[in-house]
């Protein structure tokens, strides 16, 4: 209980933490005025929407205000969409969350088979094979990888999707479960490219984590005790080792989220995925900063969040962990 | 995002009279490890062309010609020989690509530079001294770390605007908490030992105990750290140019060349894309292994049962 109650605190104290960051941010620049105005803006207008937003008062005073608009969902206006920046945030949110996920089931699903099957053939040239791809893999851009995906899978080969998005968290949240399973096939076939884009360093990092962990549980007394009673060598593997060579990855799932939602924002841009990350694109390029700052605190929520569900479930898995 | 590569407390501390010896061990094992040897070469070709790039360009890299707009590899215009190719402007790939060096190597070195100063202090004064000042040092650290950096970097950049300065400086601001953690354990150890004892007996200033009988022992895994760190910096800044984020247009980035490819994605001209990636991912694959090499280097025990 206490742990529960300390993690939830500490969540609190990021996110006030991201807020306060986004608010000064945007004081950084000098006159936070000038990124609301145009560039022929008059004295007269700047003064105007200076006082207007807010800027003329005092710091503290404009945090709190900040503060208390965001409680209650207000980033104030899109500058280019002229609505309420959340909603536009919020209308994106779920297909990022749906690349998110599949990235991170990929991430996991892929990569220990593949450190596992590393790990048995030590040495061999499955292994060396396994560990090139995995060191090239984490030393290639996502983006770069997505690009060079269209290219040759989808444009050469016609093998994938190069774009386009089936929704199935979206259905899912307005209640209709029959249409969002019914287009889950669907889904996943778009999912599949841009998956592999964003998820393909994650696979790399785990496949070398497993590999690593699974040739240090091999060696261990109850490995061989298990061997010696005569179990088959795959329930010896599935049963005995990996059950802990996979924990050095599991602890890694919260901080993964973080990682992979960073690579999310960039490869949607690439495979004109209608996610976030398109979003805070096209608002970089119009300078909309309600978006960007409503996007960036929704992100860190979405994020703080995965990573609390992630280490409850992990106190409830493992009870020597009591942080 | 290089957590697991950190080499722990565990690095010892050796006197550094045995130098020399110390030089031709690492010569011999980079010799007979093979591939360390090869990211060296491959990070001098880069250092070089960063250094000359603008004596050994074939071509002007703004050089806009209409007429050979996106021209194949190895097509010859009236300037020289377009080895790459040329863009949607006809600009010459291959002189692009040489002056990008310049840009990816001199963000990530100095990246690490600012995040590893602020973080090597952060970590010595948290360690050195340890308690409250401690915790709050700790604690904005996994604040930081509790926190896709990435979003925090879009953010910025998007309010102070594209800039060398501005990307070094924050990409280098993401870097200090894994610098101070390591420094702060090292510092935890190394505190209680005879010979840092000895320098405080002598009565040298805390300053001077601090900086020189404390760092120069932590010296070894802050390189290994450092070199993953240029490898993902050197990532980030691709992304962040490839966002439009990074330097102005008219600096030429393998990221920024990564984005103009988007347009020709289409046209099917691989070109565009394909050398700039490959430059991104020959530079920090060599980055990846050297620190690999250097890990097992310094700490044998942390060997990945290659």
């Amino acid at each position: 209980m206490t742990f529960i109650i300390r993690r939830l605190l500490q969540s609190l104290v990021v996110i006030i933490g991201v807020t306060l960051i986004t608010f000064l941010a945007l004081q950084m620049s000098g006159d936070p005025t000038y990124l609301y105005v145009s560039e022929r803006a008059t004295e007269e207008e700047i003064i105007q929407t200076r006082a207007a937003l807010g800027f003329d008062r005092p710091l503290h005073e404009q945090y709190l205000t900040f503060i208390g608009k965001l409680v209650q969902g207000d980033f104030g206006n899109s500058l280019s969409y002229k609505r309420p920046a959340l909603g536009a945030v919020l209308e994106a949110l779920p297909a990022t969350i749906e690349l998110t996920l599949f990235a991170m089931m990929l991430a996991i699903v892929v990569a220990i088979p593949l450190g596992v099957a590393a790990a048995l053939n030590r040495g061999t040239p499955v292994d060396g094979s396994i560990m090139t791809v995995a060191m090239a893999g984490q030393s290639i851009p996502s983006f770069w990888l997505g690009i060079m995906m269209i290219m040759f899978l989808g444009l050469q080969m016609r093998f994938l999707p190069i774009s386009g998005h089936v929704p199935f968290i979206m259905p899912l949240v307005q209640g209709d479960v029959v249409r969002a399973f019914s287009q889950l096939p669907q889904a996943l076939y778009y999912l599949i490219m841009p998956g592999f884009a964003v998820a393909f360093y994650s696979i790399s990092r785990n496949a070398r984590l497993v590999r690593s962990s699974m040739l240090e549980v091999l060696g261990q007394d109850y490995v061989r005790t298990a061997r010696a009673k005569g179990i088959s060598e795959t329930a010896v593997v599935i049963r005995h080792a990996l059950r802990n060579a996979w924990l050095p990855v599991v602890t890694m799932i919260g901080l993964e989220f973080g990682f992979l939602l960073g690579g999310v924002v960039v490869v949607e841009m690439v495979f004109s995925w209608p996610g976030i990350g398109r979003l805070i694109f096209n608002a970089i390029n119009q300078r909309d900063i309600p978006v960007v700052q409503a996007a960036v605190v929704i992100l860190a929520l979405v994020f703080i969040t995965l990573n609390l569900i992630v280490d409850l479930i992990y106190a409830k898995i493992d009870p020597r962990v009591k942080l | 995002m290089t957590t697991e590569t950190l080499p722990g407390p565990a690095v010892a501390a050796k006197p550094i009279s045995n130098r020399r010896r110390e030089m031709r061990r690492a010569m011999r094992s980079l010799v007979a490890a093979r591939w360390p040897l090869v990211a060296i070469f491959v990070l001098l070709c880069v250092a070089f062309a960063a250094i000359f790039g603008p004596w050994i360009s074939p071509m002007d890299p703004n050089r806009q010609n209409i007429m050979l707009r996106l021209a194949d590899p190895m097509t010859a215009g009236r300037q020289g020989m377009m080895y790459l190719g040329s863009d949607g402007l006809g600009r010459d790939v291959f002189s692009r690509l040489l002056y990008g060096a310049r840009v990816s190597l001199l963000v990530g070195i100095c990246a690490i530079m600012v995040g590893g100063t602020i973080g090597v202090i952060a970590g010595l004064v948290s360690g050195y001294f340890g308690g409250w000042i401690d915790d709050v040092i700790m604690r904005l650290g996994d604040i930081q770390l509790a926190f896709p950096f990435i979003l925090l970097a879009i953010m910025f950049l998007v309010i102070l605007g594209p800039g060398v300065m501005n990307i070094i400086i924050v990409l280098g601001i993401g870097q200090w908490v894994t610098y101070a953690r390591i420094v702060r354990a090292q510092t935890l150890s190394l505190r209680e030992k005879e010979f840092v004892e000895a320098a405080r007996a002598l009565g040298d200033p805390t300053v001077l105990v601090i900086f020189r009988t404390i760092l120069p022992n932590i010296v070894a895994p802050l390189t290994v750290i450092a070199s993953f760190n240029v490898a993902s910096v050197i990532l980030s800044e691709a992304s962040l140019s490839f966002l439009g984020l990074g330097v102005p247009p008219n600096v030429p980035t393998w990221g920024a060349m990564l984005a103009d490819s988007r347009d020709q994605l289409m046209a099917n001209k691989w070109w565009l894309a394909f050398f700039p990636g490959m430059a991104i991912v020959m530079t920090v694959l060599s980055f990846n292994i050297l620190g690999d090499w250097l890990r097992d280097f310094l700490d044998p025990r942390l060997k990945t049962n290659a």
